[in-house]
């Protein structure tokens, strides 16, 4: 069995998007453009390694860019803020044998209670990323 | 004649035994007991889920949580889920719902659900006008804090009270095991807020409100939506003492030796006895610091005694609003439901709160319905089991409306002798749960006296447990009596019972976003 209470949580949440996934990068490969796709996310701000996201309920959040990598279309950012001992967002952009893509968000957080929030909010964020690369020509 | 109009009150997380109508000794509750003297009040009111999310999603659905796809807290009620609010609101009802919503996810630093917003835009009007069915949403939960109206107004107004609460959370967002009062129990604090601020006041006080706006000849809905007696036991302190938690007697579910505690957990699959003993967390429901083991007889006497307030609190609100209604001239044409979406552990078997256990504390839920007394219904006492299910058709009913299709429940019976005319046999409560790891799932079938839940295979169950209960001569569910061969024909049959009267899953499973 898993350990009582562990406070570190992992989830995981994923999508198909009918789609080539150089499309769906443009999207997420651009940390600045995070409000058009991820629900309750009303504006990002990123200086050098460095976002500010600010949520729907008017809360910033700071955040650490670690990875942006176009060839392996991965994307890895650490949010900052004080309410987390530890955080790791991973976005991984994946091409299936079909032509489509498989978009994959991990999140990885101390304390584990948000990391059901962060990572929950993500699977309605992947579907409408899923709307909005499918949607556009 | 004006159509009827219905009022729905619900409580949060309240056991069947703590109304004096249905047998309570702690707790005066003179409004609910008139209304079920004068109306109807069942004995075997079961949820179909023992947690806020799926059993509120099924009273505004009138569907099992298998249908309307919220399986577990956390796990939001789609925008375009059928409503039975929707269906009266077409029809000409004004409707409101004041107090505890919760088809969408408190933990929400997103903004974005409407729940959790509307209070924040200073209106308690949805977007587009409705939600859910709504036309007026003013939503109150535990506590003085967060975004909603209750707690707004409250920060607004009286913000020197706003540390008087108990923190239902700790520092990691996990519900907090901190301990208060006179016997350090769980979630129990020494509130020092003024009655009339406090949430119960409130909702009463904004459902009268909404009710003064209506003209006299319109029909409502109003969904009075109480947070209390749900954890935190923190009642204003000026009443704390209508009840001495010293003079209060142990729950006859509790037992007060620990070998006893332990004998009867061990005789029950395999989760509960891990939870009492701390290893295990299966649910965010409950404070995963807290270990139910340690849990005294005097910490259950004082969060009885809590409880209690609480409900006397309510009874009182409710009053005032039926008091309302009657000075308004409508007395006559309303009808009233009173019920709670589930139960509370309260001390039974050594545990409180709320869990995968499906037992009386959880599952039998005070249920009174007195008709609009223009109806002429005679009062009555219902034995045959009905469920949360069936609220939403009685809703149809009460407006003349022939209840839909994906209604999967049916108007609540007036007596026995309809509930059998009409084949009330059998009730549906389910449970599924994945938290970090640990998943759990149950599937109960209440039927004939008995209460039958089967595992599915989980973290700790392989798949061949369950729980056989015979509720006439067991009626604290202490002997399981799952593998008894003297009882197996009776297993069988309810086991095939439970598996065909299932409903059909939706299609695709909806995802958890967020703990609660």
């Amino acid at each position: 069995m898993p350990p009582v209470t562990s406070s570190r949580g992992s989830v995981r949440r994923q999508v198909t998007i009918d789609a080539p996934p150089d499309r769906v990068w443009e999207l997420v490969g651009d940390p600045a453009r995070l409000p058009e796709w991820f629900p309750g996310i009303v504006s990002a701000v990123v200086d050098g390694d460095e976002r500010v996201i600010t949520t729907g309920a008017g809360l910033p959040m700071p955040e650490r860019i670690l990875t942006l990598d176009p060839l392996a279309r991965r994307f890895q950012y650490r949010i900052t803020s004080p309410m987390f001992t530890e955080h790791l967002g991973t976005v991984d952009v994946l091409a299936l044998d079909d032509g489509r893509s498989l978009v994959v968000y991990s999140t990885d957080a101390d304390p584990s209670v948000m990391a059901l929030v962060i990572g929950g909010a993500s699977g309605a964020a992947l579907e409408c990323l899923r709307t909005t690369v499918e949607g556009s020509p | 004649m004006a159509r009827r109009k219905i009022l729905l009150v619900t409580t949060d997380q309240q056991r069947f035994d703590t109304l004096a109508c249905n047998g309570g000794t702690l707790a005066r509750t003179p409004v609910v007991d008139a209304l079920a003297a004068a109306g109807i009040r069942y004995e075997r009111a079961t949820p179909q889920s023992v947690v806020c999310m799926p059993s509120r999603s099924t009273i505004l659905t009138g569907q099992h949580p298998t249908t309307h796809g919220v399986w577990m807290n956390g796990v939001p009620l789609p925008a375009d889920a059928p409503s039975v609010a929707e269906l009266l609101r077409s029809a000409g009802y004004r409707t409101a719902l004041v107090g505890k919503a919760h088809f969408e996810p408190f933990l929400d630093p997103f903004g974005r659900f409407e729940e959790n917003t509307l209070a924040g835009e200073g209106t308690t009007t949805p977007h587009g006008g409705v939600h859910r069915g709504f036309e007026h949403l003013e939503v109150a939960t535990h506590s003085g804090l967060g975004p909603w109206h209750y707690s707004r107004w409250l920060m607004a107004e009286h913000p020197e009270t706003l540390g008087g609460f108990y923190p239902v959370l700790d520092a990691a967002f996990q519900v907090n095991a901190a301990g208060g009062g006179d016997t350090g129990a769980p979630q129990v604090k020494t509130n020092p807020i003024e009655r009339g601020w406090y949430h119960t006041d409130w909702v009463a006080d904004r459902t009268i409100s909404w009710l003064d706006g209506l003209d006299a000849d319109e029909d409502w809905f109003c969904w009075m939506s109480f947070p209390d007696p749900h954890h935190p036991w923190d009642p204003p302190e000026s009443e704390v003492g209508r009840i001495d938690w010293h003079e209060v007697p142990l729950p006859e579910g509790y037992p007060a030796s620990a070998t006893e505690r332990e004998r009867l957990l061990d005789d029950k699959p395999r989760h509960w006895k891990l939870w009492y003993d701390g290893a295990l967390v299966s649910n965010y429901e409950t404070p995963a610091e807290w270990v139910p083991a340690t849990l005294t007889a005097d910490q259950v006497r004082e969060v009885t005694a809590r409880n209690a307030v609480e409900v006397e609190l309510i009874d009182e609100a409710l009053g005032r609003v039926l008091d309302r209604i009657a000075e308004r001239g409508w007395a006559d044409d309303v009808d009233v439901v009173f019920t709670t979406d589930h139960g509370e552990l309260g001390g039974d078997f050594g545990l409180l709160f709320k869990g995968p256990y499906h037992v009386d504390a959880l599952m039998r839920l005070p249920l009174v319905w007195r008709p609009a007394p223009s109806a002429g219904t005679a009062p009555a006492v219902v034995g045959r089991p009905v469920g949360l299910v069936d609220l939403a058709p009685t809703f149809c009913d009460m407006a003349g409306l022939e209840p839909p299709g994906w209604m999967e429940g049916r108007a609540l019976p007036t007596d026995d002798a309809d509930a059998g005319a009409r084949g009330f046999e059998r009730v549906l409560t389910e449970w599924d749960s994945e938290l970090f790891g640990v998943d759990v799932h149950l599937r109960t079938i209440t039927r004939d006296g008995w209460v039958c839940t089967a595992y599915g295979p989980g973290t700790c169950h392989d798949g061949t447990e369950g729980e056989l209960y015979d509720l006439a001569d067991d009626p604290r569910q202490h002997h399981n009596r799952w593998d008894d061969p003297a009882v197996r024909s009776t297993r069988a049959d309810l086991l095939d019972d439970l598996r065909t009267s299932q409903p059909t899953p939706r299609r695709t499973r909806l995802e958890v976003e967020a703990p609660v």
